[in-house]
């Protein structure tokens, strides 16, 4: 059954449609681009799928769960996670708690174990500690671990938000404009970071994403929208001379 | 009705002190915890102008008296407003609210409590310039004092209103409350009109105060009581929103009238906070509070 | 800037070491008459004003919100406790009811804290500052309606039973409770709460939960020392419980410096020695007191210790891998 799905999802900002028809379905494994012009409302999917905003109409499962009215929180725990257009890291936090925090539904103690240090909240902590150490490592973030997130460079703080995404043990895997702000060399190593975690730890990704290279690069399949309507859907080369596609970005007039 | 117009007189001074909160938030996101004190002290440059006017055998009519206390008052009262605002505020424009708000709560503490080491802590009245007369009008009995807190409350308020509308200062306030670091690039001065603000709002707390003060007592201590009471009138009314001041300013009057005329005093706090409470749980900006949009992720 | 740490072993026990001794100390020295009656009331004063600053510092400081009622809290510990051993229990029974009593004074505190902990769901910053004040005064506004506990008038009738050495037990009690809490994965909840809620609940923060667990637990140390309180001072009104009370927690959590134990503890000890200090200048105390206030937020907004703890109070695993990460 599919992963992910949306079913005519309207969204309304008082008298603004933000979002109009959304139909989705997306295969477990797949990795699908979200592009259109600025404020056709790809981060509005992503903050509707998320439960940041509840759909004023339709519906969103995860396989057969309804998640609309679900608090972020239990959705994250169902197994979602984002990264941001403009990070959002815990910028006075050291990278290694941006991580532990991520882990925070998945700790096996409970408040009264924290306010007393037992053996069994020593024992999780530790499991915490070597699971977001680890975690860093792949993404060759060790050497920051207590360095404040907001120290990092530029580049290194997207892989940090990638990772603190990973850390709460995703299915789905949401990033928002993860190239942005790249050089070439940065964003080749990027296409393959993607490709790398998709297979390594099994997610299903969507992206935004406005740069061309990296959606035709690594998408098996593009959803473009444009003023809240999906005005196509479809390979990359389809995507590519999509007329309707070519009219959103470049104007009417253009072939 | 009596208790209508005592409500109404109570309610102008609540509103022009609001005023004086809401100016500030709108253009500092600050509240300016000192203010009630700014009034206080407000109501004591009144005694003593109009003690010093009346006292030196000058014989000057006590409408004369009256104007030039409340003249004074307002420039005495902008003045230190100012000076505050350079000295102590201005430097903490950039570091975390909460400090701002703590060196506003300490600002306040420190007049409090300078009025009451240096002039002491008993209550005075300010100096009659206002013949105690009552008229009778359909049945009510309105006083001298009555017609002259709700005339100068309605005019002054008009003027601000008028001024924050109309003017380009006015204007460039509002641009600020909106904007902050867009505004200089556009050639405005801020601290200048940030100053301005401030001024104007104590102005009004002075005339609120010189108002005060021809009906009622006054005392070192009144800046927290009535100060407290026309914060919440201005939260009540939409912090930030200057008609919202206004507005707040009576509702409180109105309230507290009105129940204390049917309740034992005690229940008036009471019934205050816990209005407050219910609004704000329903309606967090208050009545003419724009609603702040969902944060954009 | 890493200071070279202590062999591993030896530091295991000194800690401990060192707070029985002062435990041992505090016992003492007032049996021993070292510590005079006057002291002993300093010292007492400040152990309470360290518990009200040390639990206000976890909603106001680490999490980031603006709670400016914290002296509602303290006074239905106060008022609980009070009529526990006043009315409830027998007399002589005071010293050995005396921990259960501040305990449930706590409770009843904490219930009040979970009340205040639900519109910080939907408010932040200046509105949930308004609430929490609008909380305080109808605390006090309630307890001056109710005869029963003696109104306006306050009520009366505690033994002494607050001493150095209970004081000194709640305030490490305090400390140690909350420092746990703080680097646990809750509190860490806290923390990015404070940093960015949104992306707090996107990461997995069950922000509501981490909000109702500040606030209760804060609370209840306030009714902690609002116990404590009632019991050395042995009268209590509702007029010790207004906003300004609450406003000197306020000061001496920001003096100390923000998201600190160590900060609180600081700030609670040098605001309450200072204002003793200053007494015999009567009424200009209050002057020259909140002026050095305005002076210091002026020239150090961030507090003394804003943000940053000690070496002693960080857990030993948190140190040594600090350490081997950077060392």
């Amino acid at each position: 059954m599919p992963l992910l799905q949306a079913k005519g999802v309207n969204h309304y900002f008082g008298g603004l449609k933000a979002v109009s028809d959304l139909n989705l379905a997306l295969e477990p494994g797949e990795l699908m681009g979200i592009i259109g012009p600025n404020g056709a409302g790809k981060t509005t999917v992503f903050n509707l799928i998320t439960g940041v905003y509840r759909p004023t109409q339709g519906q969103v499962l995860l396989q057969d769960q309804n998640l609309v009215g679900l608090r972020p929180h239990q959705i994250i725990e169902r197994g979602v996670a984002r990264t941001f257009q403009n990070i959002r890291l815990f910028k006075d936090l050291s990278v290694l708690d941006n991580v532990r925090i991520a882990c925070y539904s998945q700790v096996r103690y409970g408040p009264l174990a924290s306010l007393l240090h037992t053996a069994r909240f020593r024992q999780e902590e530790q499991r915490i500690r070597a699971d977001s150490v680890r975690l860093l490592g792949i993404f060759h973030l060790e050497g920051y671990a207590s360095v404040p997130a907001r120290n990092l460079p530029y580049g290194e703080q997207r892989r940090l938000e990638i990772a603190r995404a990973l850390a709460t043990r995703p299915t789905l895997l949401l990033l928002d404009e993860p190239a942005a702000g790249m050089n070439p060399g940065e964003i080749k190593r990027l296409m393959e970071l993607i490709q790398w975690i998709r297979s390594e730890f099994k997610l299903t990704i969507i992206l935004i994403e406005h740069q061309m290279r990296v959606v035709m690069g690594i998408c098996e399949r593009i959803l473009v929208l444009d003023f809240g309507e999906t005005i196509a859907e479809g390979k990359p080369k389809e995507i590519q001379n999509h007329p309707r596609v070519l009219e959103a970005y470049l104007g009417k007039g253009v072939a | 009705m009596q208790q209508v117009l005592n409500a109404l007189q109570l309610g102008s001074v609540y509103a022009l002190i609001a005023l004086g909160y809401t100016m500030v938030y709108g253009i500092l996101r600050m509240i300016n915890f000192a203010h009630g004190d700014i009034f206080m002290v407000s109501t004591y440059v009144g005694f003593f102008a109009a003690s010093f006017l009346l006292g030196r055998s000058l014989h000057l009519p006590n409408a004369v008296v009256f104007v030039l206390t409340l003249l004074v008052a307002m420039a005495g009262t902008s003045l230190l407003a100012v000076f505050i605002e350079r000295v102590a505020y201005k430097p903490l424009r950039n570091a975390p609210r909460i400090s701002a708000v703590i060196t506003a709560l300490g600002v306040g503490l420190v007049l409090e409590n300078l009025t009451l080491a240096t002039i002491g802590p008993e209550p005075r009245i300010l100096p009659q310039v206002i013949p105690r007369i009552n008229l009778s009008l359909g049945g009510v009995s309105v006083s001298a004092i009555q017609i002259v807190i709700l005339a100068i409350s309605a005019v002054v308020m008009f003027v601000l209103d008028t001024i924050v509308r109309k003017t380009m200062t006015g204007t460039a306030m509002r641009a600020i409350s909106f904007d902050k670091s867009v505004v200089p690039l556009m050639g405005v001065p801020i601290d200048r009109i940030i100053s301005i603000t401030f001024a104007l709002g104590s102005s009004m707390a002075a005339v609120g105060g010189i108002l005060y003060g021809i009906a009622y007592m006054i005392d070192p201590y009144m800046g927290i009581r009535i100060g407290w009471w026309a914060f919440i009138s201005a939260v009540v009314g939409g912090i930030g929103n200057i008609r919202g001041a206004m507005v707040g300013g009576y509702i409180l009057g109105f309230v507290e009238i009105f129940v204390a005329a049917f309740l034992p005093s005690t229940y008036r706090d009471l019934i205050v906070f816990a209005l407050l409470l219910v609004l704000l749980v329903f309606k967090p900006t208050g009545i003419l509070g724009v609603p702040v949009v969902q944060q954009k992720v | 800037m890493k200071k070279r740490g202590m062999p591993p072993l030896a530091k295991r026990w000194l800690t401990p070491a060192l707070l029985v001794a002062g435990l041992a100390l505090s016992i003492l020295l007032p049996q021993l008459g070292v510590l005079n009656l006057y002291l002993q009331q300093v010292i007492i004063y400040v152990g309470i004003n360290i518990i009200l600053t040390i639990s206000l510092n976890l909603v106001n400081g680490y999490m980031g919100e603006f709670s400016v009622g914290h002296a509602g809290f303290m006074a239905i510990g106060a008022y609980v406790s009070s009529l526990l051993t006043v009315l409830l229990f027998p007399k002589v029974w005071g010293p050995f009811v005396f921990p259960l009593v501040l305990v449930l004074g706590g409770l009843a505190a904490a219930l009040a804290g979970l009340l205040v902990a639900l519109p910080s769901f939907k408010t932040r910053g200046d509105y949930l500052a308004i609430v929490t004040l609008a909380f305080n005064m109808i605390i006090k506004s309630v307890l001056e309606n109710i005869d029963a506990i003696g109104g306006p008038r306050g009520f009366m009738g505690m033994s002494k039973l607050t001493n150095v050495a209970s004081v000194y037990i709640w305030v490490l009690i305090t400390i140690v409770v909350l420092r746990n809490f703080v680097f646990s994965n809750f509190g860490r909840g806290v923390l990015s709460v404070r940093e960015d809620e949104v992306a707090a609940e996107l990461v997995s923060v069950n922000t509501r939960q981490t909000k109702i667990l500040a606030f209760v637990i804060s609370s209840f140390f306030a009714g902690v020392a609002g116990g404590l309180f009632a019991h050395v001072l042995q009268f209590i009104n509702p007029k010790s419980f207004t906003i300004l009370k609450s406003t000197d927690v306020l000061v001496m959590v920001y003096l100390g410096g923000v998201g600190s134990i160590t900060g609180s503890i600081l700030g609670a000890s040098i605001y309450t020695v200072l204002l003793e200090l200053l007494r015999p200048l009567g009424v200009w105390r209050w002057v020259v007191g909140p002026l050095m206030l305005v002076v210091l937020m002026i020239t150090r907004p961030r507090g003394i210790f804003g943000l940053r703890e000690s070496r002693w109070l960080s857990p030993p695993e948190e140190v040594e891998a600090d350490a081997a990460a950077t060392g």
